[in-house]
């Protein structure tokens, strides 16, 4: 029980304390996650932006076209004076700009050509597969991402066999929706398992 | 003007990197190396700006007698991280990577295991089967949690590979729909965020 895992341990049950109800030692763990994770993340944006990207470049390799983007970053500090806030559109449509132009090609190719490659098959079964299976798996697919694209097309009034075709699609969606509520609980619970199998073996040696 | 030049800068930015992905030059892949890291810079800037919010913030609160102890701790943990991250560095051994493991990372842990009990009490009052869709999304969320844990197994050995199936094929056909949806959504608002279409990034 050495004292780096006392306080880890110390703070995870002032944590834990709020399923009892809100309470001073859930506070102050609370405010000290903000704290040192804002501390932390000046650090990180200090040492792998700052120093590399504008420092080194400004007095070391007399780069001095990093001035543009520092003069951005200045608007954006407009924003703390409200009179002046309006400034910082100018910084800010440099990143949408950027975004935007990055976006489109980016998520043709990863989005939408590999998701359609990846849905285009043969329906004749390999040798080593169930041929039944095998095909069955397809259809599944075929049916379920042509009724998920079906439903969510709002240019066509969902009725008649394309309602019911949009229909199936919600059933499917569901199934999603289900899978991933499952994996969520499953990984949130996987969690607490680690921090009581840290709480009563690493902390109190219970567990061996 | 003011108005209409970020519409201009959004357009051409935009356009220009838009363009990059196709022609092949080295000075358009330098510009465009170089554009990221402005971009980079200006996030930085967007963080610096939350803190001092934050800080700001916490600095007018330190004044109320209620709030002042929680206050201090904020920004006692900014001024420690900081202090110790700067002027020690964050190599392992550090004071900043002792806080980081056994403070921030612990907290964390311990905030996102805390949403199972929420998760499963939300669970609890809100999921009622009142419909087909409402029934077929508990009993996929049942065979999965079931699928992943080793009562499952004991239960029955198709439990696990039923949750497999319905993860790698009905779930993942959903998942692929759903991403191609994303996709042409994501391409039509850029292109009208790029043609000055889509403005409310401006407000308005």
């Amino acid at each position: 029980m050495d004292f780096s895992t006392t306080v880890a341990a110390i703070l995870s049950l002032f944590i834990f304390s709020f399923l009892y109800r809100d309470n001073p030692f859930y506070k102050f763990a609370e405010h000290l996650l903000v704290g040192v994770s804002v501390g932390y993340f000046l650090v990180i944006s200090i040492d792998n932006v700052l120093v590399p990207k504008i420092a080194d470049r400004l007095l070391r390799q007399n780069d001095w076209s990093v001035i543009v983007p520092l003069l951005a970053g200045a608007l954006i500090l407009a924003r703390l004076i409200p009179k002046w806030s309006r400034w910082s559109q100018l910084a800010l449509a440099v990143v949408i700009g950027v975004g935007a132009g990055v976006a489109i090609p980016a998520t043709l190719q990863a989005q939408i050509l590999t998701q359609m490659k990846a849905t285009m098959f043969s329906f004749i079964p390999p040798e080593n597969s169930i041929g039944w299976l095998y095909i069955l798996e397809r259809i599944v697919i075929l049916l379920g991402l042509t009724s998920v694209l079906a439903y969510f097309f709002f240019s066509k009034e969902h009725r008649g066999v394309f309602g019911t075709y949009a229909r199936i699609g919600t059933y499917f969606l569901m199934i999603f929706f289900g899978a991933t509520f499952g994996y969520t609980v499953m990984s949130r619970l996987s969690l607490l398992i680690g921090r009581i199998q840290f709480l009563l073996g690493d902390w109190l040696g219970f567990l061996n | 003007m003011l108005l209409k030049l970020p519409l201009i800068i959004v357009a051409v930015f935009g356009l220009f990197m838009l363009v990059q992905f196709f022609v092949e030059a080295p000075f358009l892949d330098h510009t465009y190396q170089e554009i990221l890291d402005w971009v980079q810079i200006i996030y930085l800037f967007t963080l610096w700006v939350g803190a001092i919010n934050l800080i700001k913030l916490h600095l007018k609160k330190s004044t109320h007698k209620k709030e002042a102890p929680y206050s201090v701790v904020t920004l006692s943990g900014i001024v420690i991280m900081l202090f110790f991250g700067l002027i020690q560095g964050k190599e392992v051994g550090s004071v900043f990577d002792w806080i980081f493991k056994n403070v921030q990372v612990s907290l964390q842990a311990s905030m996102f295991s805390l949403l199972a009990f929420f998760v499963a009490s939300a669970a609890y009052r809100g999921f009622r089967a009142r419909s087909t869709e409402a029934l077929v999304l508990l009993s996929v969320a049942a065979i999965v949690m079931l699928g992943r844990v080793p009562i499952g197994d004991l239960i029955s050995g198709l439990i696990p590979d039923f949750a497999n199936w319905i993860l790698n094929f009905p779930s993942m056909a959903a998942r692929r729909g759903i991403l191609i949806g994303i996709g042409l959504g994501t391409v039509a608002t850029a292109l009208r965020v790029l043609l000055g279409i889509e403005r409310t990034y401006l407000g308005r």
